[in-house]
């Protein structure tokens, strides 16, 4: 294993080009990136991005992609704007169509599904941890496998629900897929949601609407969510190796 | 290549040439887990030295603090692109580990063995020589669950996923066997000075 390992092929920076722009809500938008030689990818998997200023300086980021792998030649990542970000303002501000940047990936081998893991799955993301959730979501529909998901969703208000209209549009024509929202600013539009943050009660709640328990759990969002929801599943008695979490932010 | 129009906000130059390449400085401090935060009580905690397959020596919690204690204040970057400055630890040194067990590195290389079924591996040589321990305290206070408490190794030259949390003990193997993130993608030895991230860089 070892030595398969360190014979790796070392997965090169490349250029990609904007194709396309997309606003998701106020504050998120998706870059289509198309880059000029096609890797593709496990459903869940995160693509570094790497930025450089005229005088040499670099920075690097990482970024869950969001489309399906079966999205031919291209990625597609969500940016949130965060106002004291140093690359997110960039991405929002100044990025346009047609721009190159540079990638690399995408990589990660554990946050990752397929449909030879099965299910049922139950997916937990907070804000744009949404994105590998998305990934997952549209590759199992691309690839047609009788899975059940159920999506426990959060956001501050309706209007920031990233993916908003594609996930209700899924959940009124698929029928083993369920959309559950939970808005800590807003009230509830529809009867499944709730107009509160994720707590023990709501994920009980959520893990009833599938027959039985999840064989895999994805929760992706900041640390303290991550740390709250994975903390409830285990108490509401889902074995700790059947979680997978994916933290970002500080 | 330049990318247009980015220009980018600078470290302070006194501290650049702390922050190896592709890494930004965080005042927070971020997680990377696997999975949920494991919950170890002292009561059931122990840390076992084997050499291969066989335990040689095992501390209980009571007997780890005995062991002589040791400060370290380091840098610590994360594959993850961030890196934090001046961070304070507390714990016993691998060298202290090997004295107390009577025992000499018996083989090149060593697993981590943690709570929640994680594994990193790590070269004998980057854990002695007081260039590791395992840590219990941070910033003078107890490790909380979430960054690895009761006790996580502390490797602060390597990408910090090789400083496992939650650790219950160090194995001794003859060949340098790689660890969960090794197993998925990841560099076998992740110098940050040298950006091995991932398996080829």
């Amino acid at each position: 294993m070892t030595d398969a390992i360190s014979q790796a092929l070392h997965v090169p920076w490349q250029e990609a080009t904007i194709e396309r722009i997309e606003r998701q809500t106020a504050r998120v938008k998706s870059f289509f990136l198309r880059p000029q030689s096609w890797r593709s990818f496990q459903a869940g998997q995160h693509l570094d991005v790497r930025l450089t200023a005229p005088d040499g300086y670099q920075v690097q980021r990482s970024y869950s992609v969001a489309s399906a792998p079966g999205l031919d030649g291209l990625y597609e990542l969500i940016v949130e704007r965060l106002e004291d970000g140093e690359i997110s303002p960039f991405f929002h501000d100044v990025a346009e169509i047609g721009d190159a940047i540079e990638i690399r990936g995408p990589f990660g081998g554990h946050f990752v599904w397929g449909p030879e893991d099965g299910g049922p799955l139950l997916l937990v993301g907070g804000g744009s941890g949404v994105a590998p959730l998305m990934s997952i979501l549209r590759h199992r529909a691309a690839v047609g496998v009788g899975v059940a998901v159920v999506l426990l969703q959060a956001a501050r208000t309706w209007d920031d629900v990233i993916y908003r209209e594609e996930l209700i549009a899924r959940d009124a024509t698929d029928a083993e897929f369920a959309l559950l929202l939970s808005l800590s600013r807003d009230t509830a539009r529809r009867p499944q949601d709730v107009g509160r943050r994720i707590d023990k009660p709501l994920l009980e709640a959520t893990l009833a609407r599938l027959a039985a328990a999840p064989r895999l759990t994805f929760v992706c969002g900041s640390k303290p969510f991550v740390e709250a929801v994975s903390g409830h599943l285990v108490d509401l008695g889902l074995s700790p190796k059947t979680i997978r979490t994916e933290r970002f932010g500080g | 290549m330049a990318t247009r129009g980015f220009t980018g906000r600078r470290p302070a130059p006194e501290l650049a040439d702390r922050i190896p390449p592709g890494q930004s400085l965080t005042d927070g401090f971020p997680v990377l887990s696997a999975g949920p935060t494991p919950r170890v009580s002292l009561g059931d905690w122990s840390f076992t030295l084997k050499v291969g397959p066989r335990p040689v020596k095992r501390w209980t919690w009571a007997e780890f603090q005995a062991l002589p204690q040791t400060k370290m204040t380091r840098d610590i970057h994360c594959v993850t692109k961030w890196s934090k400055l001046n961070t304070a630890w507390t714990g016993v040194l691998i060298d202290d580990l090997l004295a107390e067990a009577g025992l000499e590195p018996p083989t090149p290389y060593a697993l981590a063995h943690s709570y929640d079924g994680y594994s990193t591996n790590v070269p004998v040589a980057d854990l002695v020589g007081g260039k590791a321990m395992i840590a219990t305290h941070y910033e003078g206070k107890p490790l909380t669950p979430e960054h690895g408490g009761p006790a996580r190794l502390l490797v602060p030259h390597l990408y910090f996923w090789k400083s496992a949390k939650w650790i219950n003990g160090l194995q001794f193997t003859d060949r340098d066997e790689a660890g969960f993130w090794e197993l998925r993608g990841y560099h076998i030895y992740g110098d940050p000075w040298r950006e091995q991230r991932f398996s080829g860089d």
